[in-house]
């Protein structure tokens, strides 16, 4: 029975989602062949969120890991959704920025390092403000200088979802997976609520989000390269695979005229349905393999 | 957020460290390591103020059970003395697995 087939995968997946950050940082690599980098008993923490009353943690929700995916050196970096949202402060930034750097020095030397980011994050850490944006800027650049030289992966996977300046490192990534759980945007469903009213976007009306911010719309779209299960083996592989390919030909962000000419085409006088968009806009221009 | 630091008195030498849990929303971080001499220190930042009373007594029976000359630190977010205890108990499995 099929049935029992299905229901047997179900309950012997390994979930990705409940992982934390670590733990799917290290699922990600061979066997035994990763080491972290920066970790917590290196106590790099914020300096600024307890004189702002808030607990810092010790690895300030930025995970490094270094080591060998399909016995090919690989940074991982992973954002811990359940400190502070994933937010990206003056450290988790600046561990990032390092990482990809480190990984882009390592490239010019002649090791092939390719980079992946495990983004569960609302963007800049509001507690500090100009820092976080500053990271978010060199994070930006050093995603640029990397993805020359090697593929730089995105995941979300869920549930925080990928927001504010860090949606941009996510545009920016040579290669973005997805799950139906996870959700991609600029700008947040209770910030589009704040900004533009209830009628504009109720953030509480979770089909509704989903519709637009989630995976499945943005893989049906071509806004990611891979829809993938809750399911670590299946993440796992998809990063394998893109690392395989290696360095796309053209890079999404690249397609400017492409994506200018799609909204130019976009009749706004009119109410668009998430399903509408999917039949317009299908999935050229993703530069992944499809499903 | 309010700063608590104990010490306990302790004897048997440990030989690894542990770190568990995260600062999350009713959930805390506890990194546990080996230290020298005859005592524990242990050093506690939450979230939630007033609660002196509670850490002293969870502590209280944690090192009850618990021997070995080690510096804990804590990062709270608000974690229930029942969370507390097990990410406690969790840390000592893992450094003494």
């Amino acid at each position: 029975m099929s049935h029992d087939r299905d229901n047997a995968s179900f309950i012997n997946r390994q979930s990705f989602i409940e992982l934390d950050a670590r733990e799917r940082a290290k699922s990600l690599f061979d066997v035994g062949a990763s080491r972290e980098l920066l970790g917590p008993f290196d106590r790099v923490e914020s300096p600024w969120l307890s004189m702002q009353g808030v607990t810092p943690q010790a690895d300030d929700g930025c995970v490094v890991m270094k080591g060998k995916i399909s016995g090919q050196a690989a940074v991982v970096v992973a954002l811990e959704g359940a400190f502070q949202g994933g937010s990206m402060g003056e450290v988790s930034g600046a561990k990032l920025t390092a990482a990809l750097d480190l990984a882009c020095a390592d490239n010019e030397k002649g090791i092939p390092t390719s980079a992946v980011m495990l983004l569960e994050t609302g963007g800049v850490r509001l507690q500090e403000a100009n820092l976080g944006l500053a990271a978010i800027a060199e994070i930006m650049a050093s995603i640029l200088a990397l993805r020359k030289h090697a593929p730089v992966i995105s995941v979300t996977a869920g549930p925080v979802g990928c927001f504010g300046g860090m949606s941009l490192a996510a545009g920016l990534s040579s290669y973005v997976v997805l799950t139906r759980e996870a959700r991609l945007g600029l700008n947040g469903p209770e910030v589009i609520e704040q900004e533009s009213g209830v009628d504009e976007f109720d953030s509480s009306d979770r089909a509704l989000i989903w519709a637009i911010h989630g995976g499945e719309q943005r893989y049906a779209t071509g806004l990611a390269d891979a829809l993938v299960g809750d399911d670590t083996q299946e993440v796992a592989d998809a990063i394998r695979r893109f690392i395989a390919k290696g360095v796309p030909p053209v890079h999404r962000s690249e397609q400017v005229a492409l994506y200018r000419s799609r909204i130019a085409a976009l009749d706004t006088s009119r109410q668009w349905e998430p399903r509408d968009l999917r039949a317009t806009w299908g999935t050229s221009g993703s530069v992944g393999e499809k499903r | 957020m309010e700063q608590i630091e104990y010490d306990y008195p302790s004897r048997r030498k440990v030989s690894r460290k542990a770190h568990v849990g995260v600062v999350g929303s009713g959930d805390l971080e506890v990194l546990l390591e080996p230290a020298e001499g005859e005592s524990s220190h242990v050093f506690i930042r939450t979230s939630v103020d007033g609660f002196r009373d509670t850490w002293k007594a969870v502590l209280d029976r944690f090192f009850a059970k618990y021997d070995g000359v080690v510096r804990i630190e804590i990062n709270d977010a608000g974690a229930t003395p029942g969370s507390v205890l097990l990410r406690l108990e969790q840390a000592v499995e893992v450094s003494e697995q």
